[in-house]
């Protein structure tokens, strides 16, 4: 696994994230190689906000990102399927209330 | 007198910056890493967009000069553009330091001349912000956060390399060795230069000097590298008198507008 993250060069990959200027949390935006946190910084910068998209970076080395597994995704998700009562949508709102 | 020396200053500026812009360039699709290709080109493409402000006021300057004496604008002779300074002019008419002309060699020659020039770029146009030719002033201030990223990049890019395994410091001395005795001729005032210090509009090049030493003590000694002595310097870009690898550059950037004069796509 942690061969695969790293290319040719031993360069190993970076989660990139970006807060633009309108936008309050960092969104996950892609992946580059580089040899330190300074330069993966660097290199978001070159790669990611060419075009004026960022103000803020964020960078996480890859390996340490832990994910769900696909194959559980049958018992992790579908329970919540049939239970419409977690959704507050049982609740009659009195006139006055706007914007709901 | 001055506004003769103003053009040629001008054109010293724009083809410093088009000129090492153009041999960045050509790391483009060969860069070691993508996203270290992505880098280069986008500082190639800061520094030609520099050149690019510098030409259309020089333009500017010689149609004015040009309307001035009606009489010396030749028959058929036609108005100076950003283009027709760009790829028209011969390799005697640039007037860019030997410096950025020289080819690009591996990555660690490319960037330590990025080094050098951006850290004499970095001072130079926070000088020139302050001087008294507006234009030029303001040319300098958008640039200088440009090329205060250049300065960045490539200074943590010696330290890397200077400081890295046993082949790279190896190859830093060998581009050091290549590179160190073109950068006397920054600081080395043409004539142009001398006659608009005294007028306020030209950096004073002797001033600027111990800034940009500084600078690059300080990154030497954090990349393990040690200046040579001053010694013998070679100059004559500023004046037109270019090292052979000027020529092979332009035979490739105006190859196109000299067989297809104002081609456009």
């Amino acid at each position: 696994m942690e061969k695969n993250q790293n290319n040719e060069r031993g360069w190993p990959l970076w989660e990139i994230f970006i807060r633009s200027k309108q936008g309050l949390d960092h969104k996950h935006v892609g992946s580059l190689h580089a040899a330190d946190a300074a330069m993966a910084i660097e290199n978001a910068r070159d790669v990611y906000t060419r075009r004026m998209e960022g103000v803020s970076i964020w960078v996480v080395e890859s390996k340490y990102v832990h994910a769900s597994n696909p194959d559980e995704a049958a018992s992790f998700y579908d329970p919540a399927n049939d239970k419409v009562y977690r959704h507050p949508t049982f609740y009659d709102l009195p006139d006055e209330l706007k914007h709901m | 007198m001055i506004k003769d020396s103003l053009i040629d200053y001008t054109l010293h500026l724009a083809d410093n910056a088009l000129v090492l812009g153009h041999r960045n360039s050509e790391w483009t699709g060969h860069g070691p890493i993508l996203e270290q290709d992505i880098a280069l080109s986008n500082i190639a493409l800061d520094l030609i967009g520099q050149a690019r402000y510098l030409y259309q006021y020089a333009a500017r300057l010689l149609n004015d000069r040009a309307a001035d004496r009606v009489t010396s604008l030749a028959p058929g002779a036609r108005e100076a553009t950003e283009d027709s300074l760009a790829y028209h002019r011969d390799g005697w008419d640039f007037k860019n330091c030997l410096l950025v002309e020289q080819n690009n060699g591996d990555w660690g020659k490319t960037i330590l001349r990025q080094f050098f020039f951006s850290a004499y770029q970095y001072f130079f146009y926070q000088q020139l912000a302050e001087r008294k030719d507006r234009e030029l002033a303001a040319i300098a201030e958008k640039s200088v956060k440009e090329v205060s990223y250049h300065l960045r990049w490539s200074s943590e890019w010696v330290i890397r390399l200077g400081d890295g395994t046993e082949e790279s410091h190896r190859r830093m001395n060998d581009a050091l060795d290549q590179l160190w005795r073109l950068t006397g001729e920054l600081f080395t005032p043409s004539s142009y230069e001398k006659t608009l210090v005294a007028e306020g509009i030209a950096v004073d090049l002797v001033a600027l000097q111990p800034l940009w030493e500084q600078r690059v003590a300080d990154v030497f000694r954090q990349a393990g590298l040690t200046e040579p002595a001053r010694g013998w310097q070679q100059t004559g870009g500023k004046e037109g008198k270019h090292t052979e690898h000027l020529g092979y550059l332009l035979a490739e950037m105006q190859f196109l507008q000299r067989a297809y004069p104002d081609n456009e796509w």
